[in-house]
């Protein structure tokens, strides 16, 4: 399964961006081979509608759990339809600290 | 002539000084007035009658699920963020939506549609005799402002004297009001805010290539800011309408100061020769 986690950074040691339409990097994390990917978010300064683009990224790389600050409504609403679960991070931690909330189930989730 | 009255910043008395021109041009000829503030029209306070009104639509699309096959082209193309299509469905955001009608046209299977939605209504009336009022209003909760007042001006389109009072600030309304017309006026107030707001109003005018006059409103007399921009960027100041008390009663009380003191029918109408003045000679 992949996990997607909202970054200020490309990196594991990087802050966790609360914001998800306009995170500057999404870091994807294959929890079976341990395979981390960071994605340069092409939306993050973009106008209006970020929330729907950004969330057609995590679909198009089989995404199905996000771990991010706040969801917008309208990024939430694909989120849902698309299956993916979102769980919300606002300690302010690493990339690194929040999957270590989220393997030891510390993280709630978002309805 | 087409002329508009905007500010940059809000408050300064743009639809007071729109409202008392219309009056008192009203006198010796036909206007038109048109509220292109549509996300919070105002001018019918001053000039209550019985409107008629009409639906202002924008086409959205519309999906037909049996031709669709969740290609996805149409998301991608939409910069909007409009239309997010998912393995067995396709979502629409309405309010993302800016009806540009592409996704309609780069869907391979002519599964998109369009449906007509509404944003606002215009509503015309005749408050008195040789005026005509257009106002644009924007349904509560939509976020486009700029179709009710293209429909507003095109509803004015016929129309000799066209006075259009915009919205405050600068962004895309403003623009779109400017648009086309042969001069405006720019009501400002002798405060750091109102001169700071009137610098970036100036720049929008200018790039626009629509030569601007300006109005200072409430003033204490403190104007010398003003003035000296004024002077350095060679525009005119038009018309100084003095911070009184009384002015401001009888505005707030929703009647006019062309009205209430005649007298100032002669200073509005000057206004207006000025403007003409801007505009080349048009009346």
């Amino acid at each position: 399964m992949k996990i997607c986690i909202t970054a200020q950074g490309a990196t594991l040691d990087s802050p966790v961006e609360e914001r998800f339409g306009r995170a500057p990097y999404f870091i994807i994390i294959d929890h079976v081979t341990g395979a981390i990917d960071a994605i340069e978010n092409p939306y993050a300064n973009g106008a209006g509608g970020v929330g729907p683009k950004a969330a057609q990224i995590l679909i198009a790389h089989e995404v199905k759990a996000l771990i991010s600050g706040q969801v917008g409504g309208n990024a939430r609403e694909v989120l849902v339809a698309a299956g993916v679960a979102m769980y919300t991070y606002r300690t302010g931690g690493s990339v690194k600290d929040a999957l270590d909330q989220f393997t030891k189930n510390t993280l709630v989730r978002a309805e | 002539m087409r002329l508009a009255v905007a500010s940059g910043k809000g408050g300064t008395g743009k639809s007071m000084v729109a409202a008392n021109l219309a009056f008192t041009l009203s006198w010796t000829e036909p206007v038109t007035l048109v509220d292109c503030d549509v996300e919070e029209p105002n001018l019918h306070l001053f000039f209550p009658a019985p409107a008629i009104t009409t639906d202002v639509t924008v086409p959205v699309p519309f999906v037909d699920e049996t031709l669709c096959d969740n290609c996805g082209r149409c998301g991608e193309f939409c910069q909007y963020g409009a239309i997010t299509v998912l393995r067995n469905r396709v979502l629409f955001f309405p309010e993302l939506c800016h009806s540009c009608g592409g996704c309609r046209i780069v869907c391979p299977r002519g599964a998109i549609h369009e449906q007509q939605k509404r944003i606002g209504i215009i509503a015309t009336s005749a408050p008195r005799n040789n005026l005509k009022l257009i106002s644009g209003m924007l349904d509560a909760g939509n976020p486009h402002a700029v179709p009710i007042i293209k429909a507003a001006k095109e509803q004015a389109a016929p129309d000799s004297l066209v006075i259009c009072d915009t919205a405050p600030g600068t962004s895309c309304p403003v623009i779109e009001t400017l648009d086309g017309c042969d001069t405006c006026i720019l009501v400002t107030e002798s405060t750091p805010f109102g001169l700071h707001d009137l610098q970036l109003a100036v720049d929008v005018a200018d790039r626009l290539g629509v030569p601007a006059g300006i109005v200072i409103n409430r003033s204490d007399g403190k104007d010398q800011k003003t003035l000296e921009f004024c002077t350095d960027h060679d525009l005119e100041v038009m018309m100084t309408i003095p911070f009184e008390r009384e002015i401001a009663a009888i505005q707030s009380r929703g009647d006019l100061l062309c009205r209430q003191k005649p007298e100032w029918q002669k200073a509005f109408f000057a206004l207006f020769l000025k403007c003409s003045t801007l505009a080349g000679g048009q009346r």
